[in-house]
C-alpha cells in the first residue's frame, strides 16, 4: 500500500487559494451537520413519548424563524458563491507572461509539446516558479487534463482549443490524470508532471531531441503544403500576408471582425470558409485529414512566430486582457 | 353511480364521479402530454438555434436545395387536414355520428397525403446525394471546405422532419382508432371526448410543422440558387 | 397467501386471483406492487454490479476484472439504478399506490395509461437487460458524445433505446399524478389539506413531464448520429459535442430531483406521524418542493464548469445553483423544528427519517462545494463528486423509500413488519453507507477521477474501507428482503391505523378495498390534524 494521506500536497499558486475556500466549506458544513445532528439528538430525547395517550401542543409555523433560516443560509452561499467565482477567473486567465506549452489528448496517451519542440508522452516537466499556459486539443473524444497537485483541471474538446494555467510552487513529481471518461483505458491515461529547478529545466530541455522548434517545424510544413504560394510576406499573393497577423482584429467579408488568436488560426486551417478576411476570395482548401493536430500546432506557433513581437503579442492574447 | 344505465351511455370510468370530471381530466391529460411534446421537439430546435446562428451562410445555402413549392403545397395541405378535423370535431358536438365519420377519414387521407409528399421530398434528397453520413455527399454551391457543415444541415433536416413525420404516423394511428369506433357509433353529443383530445394532438403536430416550414425551407430564399 | 381464515374482509389483494387478474389489472395499488417487484429485480441487479465494483477497487492494480469490464459495470450500475430503480422508486411504487388514497380518489385519472406505464417500464428495462447480457455497453450512465456516438462499440442502442422507453413510462406516470391531483381530489380536500407527500410528488410530476422529453430527443439525436450517421454532435462536422451535454443535464439534473423530491414528501409524512404534530411551517414545506422542481431547470450548467462552456455561464449556473440550497435548508430545518416539543417515537420509519435527515444534510451541504466555482474545478469528476451524490441518492432517497415502505408496509399487505429486525436493518444500513462513501469524499479531494478501473496505491487504504463499508451496507438491505417476504405470511396482523396517523389511507382498512374506501371521504380538516386521530379520552399536554 502506498503512503496514506489524508490531504493533497499544494504545488501551486492556486492550490492555498482553493484550499482556504475549502476550508470555509468545511466549517460551515461542520457546523450545520453539528447543529442538525445535535438538534436531532436532543429533540428526539428529550421529547421522546412518555405515554401513548400523549398530544403535543400544535407549534404553528413562525414566519420569524422561516425568514431567518432562509436569510442566513442564502448569505452564506452568497459568500461561498462570490469567493468561489474569484478564484475559479484567478484560475482561468492565464498572465500574460506564462510560458506556452502544447498538450494533445487521444485515447489513451497525453502527448505534450514545448516551444523549443521537445515532445513528451504523458510527461510533462515545467520549471518551478513560471506560470505555464497549456493549450489542449482531442484527436478523437473528450479527454481532461487534471492536476490534483495544482487545483486545475480542464476539458479537452474536439474541434475546438481548450486552455489551462498553472504556476508551479514546489520541486517535485505530481500526477497528471485524464479526468473525463473516455474509453477502456480510460484509467490508464495518466502520467507526471516535473517540477524542477530553472536550471534543471533549462538542462533538460537542451538534453531534449533537438528536432528543431515547433514555430521552425512550422515553417517547414508551411512550406511542404505550399502555403508560401498564396500567403505571401508582401501580402502579393492571393491570399492575406500572415506576418504581424498574430493577436490583431481582422475584418471579415460580410462584416464583423475576429482577433487572430490560436483558435482562429486553427478553425481557418481547418475550415478555412468559416470566416473570410475582407477583400479576398474563400480560394483555401481545408486542411482537415492532411495535417493532425500536431501540426495544426506547429503551423499556428509559425504564424504567431510572424506576428508582432513577444511583449506586443502577449498583449494582444485575448487570455491575458486584464 | 346512481343512474348506472346513462353512466354506461357516456363511458364513465369507475373512477370518476361524474362525466364532466372525466371529460376535464382528459383534456387536462392531453394539455400536459402536448406541453411534454413542445419539450421534446424544443430539444431539437435549441440544437437548430446553435447550429444556425454558428453556420449562418452554410444553412442559407443548405435551405435554398430544399423544394419550397413542395413544401408549400405540403403546409396546405397539413392546414387543410386541421380543418377538417375541427369539422370532426364540430359533428362531434352536434352528435352528427356519419359526419364525425366523413371528416375524420378526410382528414386521413391528408395526413396520408401529406406523408406521400414527405416520401417524394426525402427521395429527391437521395437522388441529390444531400445524405449526410454518406461519401458522396454533395451540396451544390458550396466549396468543399463547408460540405462537411452542409450534412449538418440535413442531419437536422431529417431529424426533425422524420420525427414530425414519426408523429404524423402515430396521428394516423389515432384517426383509424376513431374511425372505427366512430363507426361503430361510441360518440355522440355527450360523449366525444376521445375526438375532441385527438384534435388537439392533430393540430399540434400541425403548427410544429408550421414551425419547421419557414426554420428549413424559407431561410435567406432570395440568395436563389 | 396473505388472506388467511381470520380475514374474510375483500380486499383489493383477495378481490381477483391468478395472474391474468394482476397483469391486466387497472388498480393503482396492484400496478404499485408490480413496481415494486420490477424495481427489486433492478435494485438487486444494480447491487450486484456495485459490488463487482467495491471488490475491484479492493486493489489499486485493476485485477480482478479488464478495464473493458470495469467500463461496464459502472455504467451499468447506473443505468440500473437511476432509471430502473431510483426514479420510478419512490413515485411509481408508494406515490401510485398512495396519492390516490391520500387525496380520497377511487384511482388515479387513467388507469389504463398507469398499467401501461409499467409496461414501458418493463419494455425499457428488458431492453437495458438484453444490453447487459449480450454484452455490456461501456459509455457511462452519461452517454457523452463523441465516446457515444462514434467511439464505443458496446451496445450502446439498445441501452439508449430501454432508456427512452422507460422514459415514457417517467411521463406517463407524471401526467397521470399531475391530472390526478388536479381532479379527483375527494371533496373538502383543498390544496392546501393535501400531505406534503402527494405536493411533492405533484412537484416530481412537474419534473418529469418538462425534463424527460428532452432526454428522450438527446438519446434519439444520439441513436440517429449512430445508427443513421447524421452529425448533429459531430466535431467533425463541425457539431458540438458540449451541446450534447447541455441537452443531457437539462435532463438529468432535474432528474436528481425526480430522486428526491419524493424522498423528501415521504420524510414530512413520517417525521410529523411519529412526533403526533404537524409539520412546521407546512405551506413553506409545500412550496419549496415547487421552488426546487422550477430551479432545477435553471441549473444544468453546474455540471459543464470545466467543459469548456464560456466563464460567464459558469457565473451565472454557478449563482443559480446556490438557489437550490435555500428551499433544501428551509426543508431540513421545519423537520427538525417539527420534532421540537413532539411526543416522539423511535419505529423503524422514524429511524429511516432521522438517517435521512443527517445524510442530506451532508449531502446537500458538500453539493455547495460543487457549486463553488473554485472548488468544483479541483472535485468535479473525481471520488467527491460520486460520494456527494450517493449521500443524496443512497442516504437520502433509498433512506426514504425504506422508511416509506416500513411505514406504509402495514396498510399495503396487512401485514406488520418484525419491529426489531427492522431497528436492526436501519442502524446497520446508516453505519454501512457511511463507511462506504465518507472516504471517497476524501479520496476526491485527494484527486481520485472516478470511473477509473485502476489507481495509484496511495488512494488504496481509504478504497479499502469503502469496500468494507459497502459490504456491511450489503447485509443492511438484504434483511429488509427477507423481513419483508417473512411477514407476508408470520406477520402480526396490521390494524387500519397502527401509527395514530392522520392520511385518509389510515382512515380506510389495511389492505384498502379494491376502491379504496367505503364511501367517498369528505375532508374537514388539514393534513396532520392529530386531534381527529386521537378522539376526545385524550389529555392536550
Amino acid at each position: 500500500m502506498g503512503e496514506f494521506q489524508l490531504f493533497p500536497v499544494q504545488a501551486s499558486t492556486l492550490a492555498p487559494e482553493v484550499d482556504h475556500l475549502l476550508y470555509f466549506l468545511l466549517a460551515v458544513t461542520v457546523f450545520f451537520t453539528l447543529l442538525i445532528f445535535g438538534a436531532i439528538f436532543y429533540f428526539a430525547i428529550r421529547y421522546r413519548r412518555r405515554s401513548e395517550k400523549e398530544l403535543p401542543h400544535v407549534v404553528h409555523g413562525g414566519y420569524t424563524l422561516e425568514i431567518l433560516w432562509s436569510v442566513i443560509p442564502f448569505g452564506l452561499t452568497m459568500v461561498m458563491f462570490t469567493w468561489g467565482a474569484s478564484v475559479f477567473f484567478t484560475g482561468a486567465r492565464p498572465p500574460d507572461n506564462a510560458m506556452q506549452i502544447y498538450a494533445v489528448g487521444k485515447q489513451w496517451m497525453w502527448k505534450l509539446e514545448h516551444m523549443e519542440g521537445v515532445r513528451e508522452i504523458n510527461e510533462l516537466h515545467v520549471p518551478v516558479g513560471r506560470p505555464v499556459r497549456i493549450t489542449m486539443a482531442s484527436e478523437d473524444v473528450i479527454h481532461s487534463f487534471y492536476v490534483p497537485a495544482f487545483r486545475t483541471k480542464q476539458d479537452v474538446v474536439p474541434g475546438r482549443y481548450t486552455t489551462t494555467w498553472f504556476t508551479p510552487t514546489k520541486v517535485g513529481r505530481y500526477h497528471l490524470f485524464c479526468a473525463e471518461y473516455c474509453g477502456t483505458r480510460h484509467s490508464g491515461m495518466i502520467g507526471w508532471v516535473y517540477v524542477m529547478e530553472p536550471r534543471d529545466y533549462e538542462d533538460w530541455l537542451g538534453g531534449g531531441t533537438g528536432g528543431g522548434s515547433l514555430a521552425e517545424n512550422g515553417k517547414l510544413l508551411f512550406q511542404q503544403l505550399a502555403c508560401s504560394n498564396c500567403h505571401k510576406d508582401d501580402n502579393s499573393g492571393r491570399c492575406p500576408t500572415l506576418v504581424g497577423l498574430f493577436g490583431k482584429d481582422v475584418q471579415l467579408s460580410g462584416g464583423g471582425k475576429v482577433k487572430a488568436d490560436e483558435a482562429y488560426l486553427r478553425e481557418s486551417i481547418l475550415q478555412p470558409q468559416a470566416k473570410i478576411v475582407a477583400g479576398y476570395e474563400p480560394v483555401m482548401p481545408t486542411f482537415t485529414g492532411l495535417v493532425n493536430e500536431d501540426q495544426v500546432v506547429q503551423l499556428v506557433e509559425y504564424v504567431k512566430s510572424l506576428g508582432p513581437k513577444p511583449s506586443a503579442q502577449a498583449a494582444g492574447a485575448p487570455a491575458a486582457k486584464k | 353511480m346512481a343512474d348506472h344505465a346513462r353512466a354506461e351511455t357516456l363511458a364513465l370510468r369507475v373512477q370518476f364521479d361524474t362525466a364532466e370530471q372525466q371529460k376535464d381530466a382528459s383534456t387536462l391529460g392531453m394539455w400536459i402530454f402536448l406541453i411534454t411534446e413542445i419539450m421534446f421537439f424544443g430539444g431539437m430546435f435549441a440544437a437548430y438555434t446553435v447550429y444556425r446562428t454558428w453556420y449562418p451562410t452554410v444553412f442559407a445555402v443548405a435551405s435554398t436545395s430544399l423544394n419550397a413549392p413542395i413544401g408549400a403545397a405540403n403546409t396546405c395541405i397539413l392546414l387543410f387536414s386541421s380543418f377538417t378535423m375541427v369539422m370532426a370535431v364540430r359533428a362531434g358536438q352536434l352528435g352528427r355520428q356519419r359526419m364525425i365519420v366523413f371528416f375524420l377519414v378526410l382528414t386521413l387521407l391528408f395526413g396520408f397525403a401529406f406523408l406521400g409528399v414527405k416520401a417524394v421530398e426525402w427521395k429527391e434528397k437521395f437522388d441529390e446525394h444531400h445524405i449526410p453520413g454518406q461519401a458522396e455527399f454533395h451540396l451544390e454551391g458550396l466549396p468543399a471546405t463547408q460540405q462537411a457543415t452542409a450534412q449538418l444541415f440535413f442531419s437536422l433536416y431529417f431529424a426533425m422532419t422524420g420525427l414530425h413525420a414519426a408523429h404524423m404516423v402515430v396521428g394516423a394511428g389515432i384517426l383509424i382508432f376513431l374511425i372505427v369506433h366512430a363507426r361503430k357509433g361510441r360518440y355522440s353529443a355527450d360523449y366525444y371526448t376521445p375526438v375532441d383530445v385527438a384534435g388537439l394532438y392533430w393540430h399540434f403536430v400541425d403548427i410544429i410543422w408550421i414551425f419547421l416550414f419557414p426554420l428549413l425551407y424559407l431561410i435567406d430564399r432570395h440568395l436563389g440558387k | 397467501m396473505i388472506t388467511t381464515a381470520v380475514q374474510e374482509r375483500e380486499h383489493y389483494l383477495n378481490a381477483s386471483y391468478g395472474l391474468k387478474s394482476w397483469l391486466l389489472t387497472k388498480d393503482h395499488k396492484r400496478i404499485g406492487l408490480l413496481y415494486l417487484a420490477t424495481i427489486t429485480l433492478f435494485f438487486f441487479l444494480g447491487g450486484a454490479f456495485a459490488t463487482l465494483i467495491r471488490v475491484e477497487l479492493l486493489t489499486p492494480q485493476g485485477d480482478l476484472v479488464s478495464s473493458e469490464t470495469y467500463n461496464k459495470l459502472f455504467t451499468m450500475h447506473a443505468v440500473a439504478m437511476i432509471f430502473f430503480f431510483m426514479i420510478p422508486s419512490i413515485p411509481a411504487v408508494l406515490g401510485n399506490f398512495f396519492l390516490p388514497i391520500m387525496i380520497g380518489a377511487r384511482d388515479l385519472a387513467f388507469p389504463k395509461i398507469n398499467l401501461l406505464s409499467w409496461y414501458l417500464l418493463v419494455i425499457g428495462g428488458l431492453f437495458s437487460l438484453f444490453a447487459m447480457i449480450a454484452g455490456g455497453v461501456d459509455t457511462g450512465w452519461t452517454f457523452y458524445t463523441p465516446y457515444s456516438t462514434a467511439y464505443s462499440n458496446s451496445w450502446v442502442i439498445a441501452t439508449a433505446l430501454g432508456i427512452f422507453i422507460a422514459g415514457f413510462s417517467s411521463i406517463l406516470t407524471g401526467l397521470n399524478f399531475v391530472v390526478t391531483v388536479h381532479t379527483m381530489r375527494a371533496p373538502g380536500m383543498t390544496w392546501f389539506r393535501m400531505p406534503l407527500f402527494v405536493w411533492s410528488n405533484y412537484a416530481t410530476s412537474l419534473i418529469q413531464i418538462l425534463g424527460t422529453p428532452v432526454l428522450a430527443v438527446t438519446i434519439v439525436l444520439v441513436f440517429v448520429e449512430r445508427v443513421f450517421h447524421l452529425g448533429i454532435f459531430d466535431p467533425a462536422r463541425g457539431g458540438d459535442p458540449v451541446l450534447f451535454q447541455h441537452l443531457f443535464w437539462f435532463y438529468s439534473h432535474p432528474a436528481v430531483y425526480i430522486m428526491v423530491l419524493p424522498a423528501m414528501g415521504v420524510i414530512s409524512e413520517l417525521i410529523s406521524t411519529y412526533s403526533r404534530k404537524p409539520v412546521f411551517g407546512y405551506h413553506f414545506v409545500a412550496f419549496s418542493s415547487l421552488a426546487i422542481a422550477v430551479l432545477g431547470f435553471l441549473v444544468w450548467g453546474h455540471h459543464l464548469f470545466v467543459s469548456g462552456q464560456s466563464l460567464y455561464a459558469g457565473l451565472v449556473f454557478s449563482f443559480l445553483s446556490y438557489f437550490v440550497a435555500i428551499p433544501s435548508a428551509i426543508k431540513v430545518f421545519n423537520w427538525t423544528a417539527t420534532l421540537y416539543k413532539g411526543s416522539i417515537t423511535y419505529h423503524t420509519p422514524m429511524l429511516y427519517a432521522f438517517g435521512f435527515i443527517g445524510l442530506f444534510t451532508i449531502g446537500g451541504l458538500t453539493g455547495l462545494f460543487l457549486a463553488a466555482l473554485g472548488i468544483d474545478v479541483h472535485v468535479t469528476d473525481t471520488y467527491f463528486v460520486v460520494a456527494h451524490f450517493h449521500y443524496i441518492m443512497v442516504g437520502g432517497t433509498i433512506m426514504a423509500y425504506l422508511g416509506g415502505m416500513h411505514y406504509w408496509w402495514p396498510k399495503m399487505t396487512g401485514r406488520m413488519y418484525p419491529e426489531g429486525w427492522a431497528r436492526l436493518s436501519a442502524l446497520v444500513i446508516f453505519l454501512g453507507f457511511n463507511l462506504t462513501f465518507f472516504p471517497q469524499f476524501i479520496l476526491g479531494y485527494l484527486g481520485m477521477p472516478r470511473r477509473y478501473h485502476a489507481y495509484p496505491e496511495e488512494f488504496q487504504v481509504l478504497n479499502v474501507l469503502s469496500t468494507a463499508g459497502a459490504s456491511v451496507l450489503a447485509v443492511g438491505y438484504l434483511m429488509p428482503m427477507i423481513y419483508f417476504i417473512w411477514s407476508l405470511r408470520y406477520g402480526k396482523i396490521a390494524p387500519a391505523n397502527p401509527w395514530g396517523a392522520t392520511g385518509l389511507e389510515w382512515k380506510t382498512s389495511s389492505p384498502p378495498p379494491l376502491h379504496n374506501f367505503d364511501g367517498t371521504p369528505v375532508v374537514t380538516h388539514g393534513a396532520y390534524d392529530y386531534t381527529t386521530v386521537m378522539g376526545e379520552e385524550i389529555e392536550v399536554g
